[in-house]
């Protein structure tokens, strides 16, 4: 009897982190602005030649397309958060784009260095429109930044070939390479473009790499990051939502909390890991584990955020792994693990036995 | 420890001749509260071999997990129940069903004790409206009156199913197998007591054919399951397009009180949907256990559906990336493990064979005879090379 309880009580849970038929707003009860929206990202869907590519990263993005179909209540929009393809070539960036056809929702897209640094970004805009806007959505002022931009020297100054250029900045840990930032004009922009916006409307900005500094080797980082949270800091409610890392990552600065999202073609292990240069992973951020390095989606995932009160809560689907949630406290906040708590909100360890 | 200790005790009165020794296995363990004894084992036996406990009383548990068959119901591609219905799914073997985790294709049973109570109330399985049919059987049969009374201390009317499937479960405990070819090989260190060929399809296995990690082997002790459940193209990939749909509408009912059990079996659709239908998760769509490759060349056809029919064939299957017929589509929801393998033929048939090695001594090859859907008839086992598991046969 007490096994068949236990059980029961089980599925009663599982049926509360379920995707499918999760009623995201019971927690919020009562907010009509609240609403979900899903975000893929990091795809990088690569070329081998012909019509052959590489078979891992398309089902990754292939996955994540079809189960974001399947969410339900359906969401708003899906957010793609940059790196479609791999070396910014046409047939990575069509392939991409048909594959994303599949999805029965509105598409808006972030610009990756992986689809800039070959030609500028020139055929991304071709098949997706601008590199940076904004729009507005149920209360809620959406920003979208193209954060990988560099140095012009770097850019136009340097390389021989758009090929060479997106190779260098492809590489990690590359003393070729370059920091990213988002630059003086964008940051006019959007100085500008947040001139109309009221300091108590909720803001979230999209960016491929995140708006703050973590570990430059591998571009974890935005060289003007510091310019762009004051822009920033002065709205009461602001969520920054980057890729790149392919990992989860979460903070809280000031008014900004900040969450990343997972790839779907491979993770990245955290920069702490390299051990011969200094980085600074949010103190926050409860990394995740690798279930199955076996498995080709092992640490790969998608996510669907639902954004509540002007924050946004993020439900990462992993496979072969326990999907996690990483939501903004109220009362601390700041964005929290579900699960997985920060150090000192951990039940020590027993010590004997 | 406690089982082998058990062992120890036991052997002094009693028989386990599948269990004592039997090289590969790890140790069973036995919950304690259904602990093993002869005469419960014996009454279960009975109780699995009752076939009045089904509406038409043509059916017993034994009817699809025959002993003379691996304990399936080879070659059947779906199990036949009461009336000549058929379920959705092909019988999994109870043989090693002890070691398992989780019971049924897609775990939706903690236990063989639990799993027991199932089929009796299946409508295509054996169709009874409660358990209470078995229940007067049991406590007014006089064979059944004593038996319970000695194994349990109960007397007639007292009997409850706890009582009934805790000694099906014990019995089900003694059906485990090891010692096959390959263990004496691979565990006893007997050169030739496999072929060449299963040899190097034993290399394939752990290696280019990445079958080992899910059927996963240990360094004392193999049995081939993690124990997990994967999507490798079985099933869903023919019905991708409805799986929104077939979703919602699964856990719409489910919610609603739908009976997961009978959904299953009645509805192939459902059963396609694998362990969704018990945790919900998107990763689970279409995904089943990994079955025990032990004995597996016993119990053709494969996979959940039974829709593979020979070894051969899976491992085509696999080969192809999860598509069982070579340029069909696979479903998106895929496994990240399943991909294309490039074996060639000759590494295909060493694989088989490296299968065919796992049959345990006293376990006899059926030669199935699989009716495809043209009405043509063919062995299941037809046309391989002999290996070591063959020659037992002949």
């Amino acid at each position: 009897m007490k096994r068949r309880e236990f059980v029961k009580l089980g599925s009663t849970s599982l049926i509360a982190g379920c995707l499918p038929v999760s009623v995201v707003n019971l927690a919020f009860g009562g907010t009509h602005d609240d609403f979900s929206f899903a975000y893929i990202s990091d795809s990088h869907i690569q070329h081998i030649k012909g019509n052959k590519f590489v078979r891992n990263w398309d089902q990754g993005l292939i996955r994540a397309v079809a189960e974001t179909n399947l969410l339900e209540p359906k969401p708003d929009f899906v957010m793609f958060g940059g790196d479609l393809a791999q070396l910014a070539t046409k047939p990575e960036l069509d392939h991409g784009a048909e594959m994303l056809s599949a999805l029965n929702y509105d598409v808006k897209m972030v610009m990756g260095e992986h689809d800039y640094y070959l030609d500028l970004g020139e055929y991304w805009s071709e098949l997706f429109g601008p590199q940076y806007y904004s729009f507005d959505h149920k209360g809620v002022h959406f920003v979208v930044l193209n954060s990988i931009l560099t140095f012009d020297d770097w850019t136009y100054d340097r390389w021989e070939s758009g090929e060479r250029r997106m190779s260098e900045m492809a590489g990690l840990d590359n003393p070729n390479g370059s920091p990213f930032m988002v630059g003086e004009k964008q940051r006019k922009w959007l100085a500008k473009d947040l001139k109309k916006v009221s300091s108590k409307t909720p803001v979230v900005v999209f960016s491929h790499s995140p708006i703050q500094k973590i570990y430059k080797g591998w571009n974890f980082w935005t060289d003007d990051a510091d310019e762009l949270q004051a822009l920033l800091q002065p709205f009461d409610k602001v969520n920054v939502i980057y890729g790149h890392v392919h990992q989860i990552q979460y903070n809280q600065l000031g008014n900004i909390a900040f969450n990343s999202v997972m790839a779907t073609a491979w993770p990245w292990p955290y920069p702490q890991s390299y051990a011969q240069a200094a980085s600074h992973l949010p103190v926050l951020t409860v990394p995740m584990n690798r279930a199955d390095p076996f498995d080709e989606r092992d640490a790969t995932g998608w996510q669907f955020m639902n954004m509540h009160s002007g924050r946004a809560d993020l439900s990462f689907n992993l496979y072969s792994n326990q999907n996690r949630k990483v939501a903004f406290d109220h009362e601390q906040g700041h964005p929290v693990d579900a699960s997985y708590q920060a150090d000192d909100a951990r039940i020590a360890p027993q010590k004997h036995y | 420890m406690k089982f082998r200790l058990f062992l120890f005790m036991a052997g002094a009165f009693m028989t386990l001749p599948a269990l004592a020794g039997d090289l590969g296995l790890p140790p069973l363990s036995i919950p304690a509260d259904n602990p093993q004894s002869e005469a419960k084992i014996a009454l279960g036996d009975k109780l699995f071999n009752d076939a009045r406990f089904s509406t038409t009383g043509e059916v017993s548990c034994a009817t699809c997990h025959d002993p003379a068959k691996g304990m399936t119901d080879s070659p059947l591609v779906t199990s036949l129940g009461i009336n000549g219905l058929t379920g959705t799914r092909n019988a999994p073997t109870v043989l090693n069903s002890a070691f398992n985790k989780t019971q049924f294709w897609d775990g939706r049973s903690p236990s063989l004790e639990d799993q027991a109570q199932h089929p009796f109330l299946n409508p295509v399985e054996m169709g009874l409206p409660s358990h209470d049919p078995i229940l007067e059987i049991v406590n007014s049969d006089e064979d059944y009156k004593s038996a319970f009374k000695a194994v349990f201390g109960v007397v007639a009317g007292e009997v409850t199913m706890d009582h009934v499937t805790r000694a099906i479960a014990s019995f089900e405990r003694t059906e485990i197998g090891g010692n096959s070819p390959w263990d004496r090989w691979y565990f006893g260190g007997e050169e030739d007591a496999i072929s060449d060929g299963a040899k190097r399809g034993f290399q394939l296995f752990l290696a280019q054919g990445r079958c080992i990690s899910c059927h996963a082997i240990e360094q004392d002790h193999a049995l081939f399951t993690d124990h997990l459940f994967h999507n490798i193209g079985v099933g869903i990939n023919n019905i991708q397009p409805q799986v929104a749909d077939l979703a919602k509408a699964f856990l719409v009912a489910k919610a609603a009180g739908l009976d997961v059990d009978v959904a299953v079996l009645s509805d192939p659709n459902v059963s396609h949907l694998g362990r969704f239908v018990v945790d919900e998760q998107l990763s689970s769509l279409g995904a089943f256990k990994t079955p025990t490759l032990r004995n597996i060349a016993l119990t053709a056809p494969y996979m959940h559906d039974g829709s593979i029919a020979t070894l051969r064939e899976v491992v085509v299957h696999y080969n192809n990336g999860g598509v069982t017929k070579e340029g069909d589509s696979v479903n998106s929801f895929l496994s990240g493990g399943i991909r294309p393998l490039n074996l060639t033929d000759q590494q295909i048939d060493d694989l088989v064979a490296f299968m065919e090695a796992l049959n345990s001594a006293g376990q006899k090859p059926q030669q199935a005879m699989i009716t495809r859907d043209n009405g043509t008839a063919r062995t299941a086992m037809a046309d391989r090379a002999p290996s070591a598991a063959r020659g037992e046969s002949e």
